[in-house]
């Protein structure tokens, strides 16, 4: 098996992808050529030709509204945002358009297309190139939303993002795309090479969308997390010597609710993490899940780690970003509690 | 619906690919430059109809001599080239030392204009206090040529104690109501939008301040620009739109915005704008266009769609390596030479001006910059610190802070 980064392991979902089904097309702004500022899309078009990969206008609106024609027409395009905080212009093609096709049409038609976008923060990017918007995304019935955490996963999600049959948002978490990041920003980052998720098969394969993946087993509590905050929950976990159990959600809508149930039934508390703003946040939802469904289970009040409510801020970016020191005293919190 | 001959050929996409990719040697002969002085300069009231040469050809006013020529030739004083000069030198040798202080970890981005300099320092010099300037990231020069704080840009761009948006926002995306700047966003296209209605909102109030809307020919693109432009027409908005033609948008090519078919300019012919493409490396040159277009909205004629064509001599930003998407020899093939280098030898030409005076100046804004440096150095940097209080990051969400955040900050212990 080979060993991938993130940005290699989702080329290489593409690549198979465009080379088992000629109905695959790429495109997005600077992906032809260039392959895409963080080189996702590399070698992709040198590969298939400029008709299967190529750059777009800088228009957002462009770029859904057309792949929801392709997707229409029977054809899967998978196409790049250049980051998920540029998504809005083409939000109303996700939100009114993409989302409702198959249902206003009686299954007439149908929207098969696949929304790229990293994510995230911790790469100083300020306000715009840091936002977390799943929430947005899962709020919207109709289309389906992925965040995968680590190379093996990014690649199987990716496929079957690609090969099914309604719309999905995959937002790629950015400071993941060359390691594990577990919010100890001042230490080496780990690359992906020295981790086991980083072996990736070359060739074709699915993770399934809508099946969460247990990370850590633990008896104390239920950790729900997605994207960057795996890393840092098991940071938190080891450091708090909290025993743990970790669940990687990796797809929003479909939700895994049975593994989330089943696991909080177990341990009785229930900590969530999201770097996206709290207000509505994804974690909300959870919340509201795991209180509708194990009350009677639950030892402790279900407690939410989050970014604040404000927007991402550039000098601040590790007072905002929740790292393990928060998640570690939520988990205190938790275990405290009667 | 009938039945179709079937006797059509099977379609195919068409992908625009620029003419040269690393590896080329850039050729640009076929670009037809027109004559500097050969553009016409109708009176301010004409119809957007009567001008249509206008939107296709390139205004221009120094020819190869380094003379002004042409109805285009404003009455610009020797001393107030000297000062377009000096601004334009102070804005190389800002971006010369803030791309180097990033590259010394002191900030994580910076943004150089280089090669389009003129651009934004002769527009500035048409501006009153009052206007309102909706820039994109690469129009520092509107400050740079104006009283505003070198040292407070430095601020920004380090996040640092002193910085005045509290190290909110990503490094040069300054703010300035005073100074005629209005906040940058990352968004691309959004302020192009935001400049219409502020002018409308000055006609609307009966007053007679005007706005300046800026944006890429990549991001023409975008919903903003053509929004922008029907709400200016239809409300004869009292606003100047620009497009900086740049070439490049990252990695893509302007033909990928489909420029070359049709210029940018001439998008605005078709909402009735009188619409103009001017030579953007010559200082002279946008300095009337901006001169005529200003006075237009001034006069309550309504909007002016200018093209101002040069050239990305550097990276798009820090993040980036055009050495991987385009031919090395480009920018100094580009047939419409330096905007420095052009200004330069226009003040030589009229022998007010000399090799030694230039170096001279030179080295005078390389020091200028470096005191400035040296002072918000003392506010401390990205990496290093000091920043303001963790505490600010809850601040300006809302004018009065709601329940929910102040208990957010709470917990966060700031
Ligand atoms: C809405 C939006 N989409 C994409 C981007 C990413 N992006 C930043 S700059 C840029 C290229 C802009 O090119 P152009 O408009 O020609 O301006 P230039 O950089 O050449 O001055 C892109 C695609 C963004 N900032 N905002
Ligand atoms: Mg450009």
């Amino acid at each position: 098996m080979a060993r991938m980064t993130m940005i290699q392991s989702i080329r290489s979902a593409m690549d198979v992808a465009m080379g088992r089904d000629e109905n695959v097309v790429v495109f997005g702004e600077d992906v032809g050529f260039f392959g895409g500022v963080f080189r996702c899309t590399q070698g992709l078009q040198e590969k298939y030709g400029s008709q299967r990969c190529f750059d777009a206008p800088i228009s957002e609106t462009g770029i859904i509204g057309a792949a929801v024609g392709m997707a229409v027409y029977g054809i899967r395009p998978c196409v790049e945002i250049q980051f998920a905080d540029y998504v809005y212009p083409g939000f109303d093609q996700i939100a009114s358009e993409a989302a409702r096709i198959r249902y206003r049409s009686n299954n007439d038609f149908t929207v098969p297309m696949v929304v790229r976008m990293p994510t995230g923060g911790g790469i100083f990017g300020g306000q715009t190139h840091s936002q977390s918007p799943e929430a947005l995304f899962a709020h919207i019935s109709g289309i389906k939303t992925v965040i995968p955490s680590n190379p093996y996963d990014a690649k199987g999600l990716l496929i079957a993002s690609i090969e099914d049959e309604d719309p999905v948002m995959f937002l790629e978490p950015k400071r993941l795309y060359n390691g594990p990041f577990d919010g100890h920003h001042d230490r080496p980052v780990t690359p992906w090479s020295k981790h086991e998720l980083g072996e990736v098969p070359e060739d074709h394969y699915t993770v399934p969308l809508g099946k969460a993946a247990v990370r850590r087993e633990g008896a104390d509590v239920t950790m729900l997390v997605y994207g960057t905050m795996v890393y840092v929950a098991e940071a938190a976990a080891e450091e708090t010597g909290i025993d743990a159990e970790i669940i990687d959600l990796r797809t929003l809508l479909p939700l895994d609710m049975e593994t989330i149930e089943e696991s909080v039934k177990k341990t009785g508390r229930c900590v969530i993490v999201h770097e996206a703003t709290r207000t509505c946040g994804y974690g909300a939802e959870l919340a509201a899940i795991v209180a509708e469904n194990c009350f009677y289970h639950l030892e402790a009040p279900v407690i939410r780690v989050t970014g604040y409510d404000t927007p991402y801020p550039h000098a601040h970016e590790w007072d905002y970003f929740p790292g393990p020191k928060r998640v570690g005293d939520a988990l205190k919190k938790v275990m405290e509690a009667a | 619906m009938s039945k179709g001959s079937g006797e059509t050929p099977p379609l195919s996409l068409y992908v625009p690919e620029p003419e040269f990719r690393p590896g080329d040697k850039p050729d640009f002969s076929n670009v037809p430059i027109p004559k500097a002085g050969a553009a016409q300069r109708p009176p301010v009231d004409v119809e957007a109809g009567d001008i249509r040469d206008l939107a296709y050809t390139i205004i221009r006013v120094m020819n190869r001599e380094g003379e002004a020529v042409g109805p285009w030739a404003d009455a610009l004083t020797d001393e107030e080239v000297k000062e377009g000069l000096e601004d334009m030198m102070r804005v190389r040798a800002f971006d010369a030392r803030m791309t180097m202080a990033q590259r010394q970890g002191k900030t994580s981005f910076y943004m150089q204009c280089l090669g389009e300099e003129a651009i934004a320092c002769a527009f500035s010099k048409v501006l009153q206090r009052g206007d309102m300037n909706f820039p994109t990231y690469r129009q520092q020069g509107l400050l740079l040529s104006t009283d505003y704080p070198m040292s407070d840009m430095i601020n920004q761009i380090y996040s640092n104690a002193a910085d005045p948006l509290q190290g909110r926002q990503l490094p040069i995306m300054y703010s300035s109501k005073e100074h005629g700047f209005f906040t940058i966003s990352g968004n691309l296209a959004t302020q192009f939008m935001q400049g219409v209605g502020w002018a409308m909102a000055s006609a609307i109030k009966g007053d007679t301040k005007i706005a300046t809307a800026w944006i890429g020919e990549g991001s023409t693109a975008e919903n903003d620009f053509h929004a922008g432009l029907v709400f200016a027409s239809t409300y004869r908005a009292p606003v100047v739109l620009n497009i900086v033609n740049n070439q490049w948008a990252i990695s893509t090519f302007q033909g990928i915005a489909r420029g070359g078919a049709a210029t940018f300019a001439s998008r605005g012919l078709g909402f009735g704008i009188p619409s103009l493409r001017v030579d953007g490396n010559d200082y002279l040159a946008v300095y009337a266009v901006a001169k005529w277009a200003t006075e237009r909205a001034r006069m309550g004629l309504g909007p002016t769609l200018i093209e101002h064509v040069t050239y990305r001599m550097g990276a798009h930003s820090t993040s980036d390596d055009p050495s991987a998407y385009r031919a090395k020899e480009e920018s100094t093939s580009w047939p419409l030479g330096d905007p420095v280098e052009r200004l330069k030898d226009y003040l030589i030409k009229r022998g007010v001006w000399s090799d030694a005076q230039h170096h001279q100046m030179k080295e005078m804004l390389e020091s200028q910059v470096a005191e400035a440096q040296k002072q918000a150095e003392k506010n401390g940097t990205l990496h290093d610190g000091p920043h303001s209080s963790p505490a600010t990051m809850f601040d300006d969400v809302y004018k009065d802070m709601p329940l929910h955040l102040r208990r957010q900050r709470q917990e966060a212990g700031f």
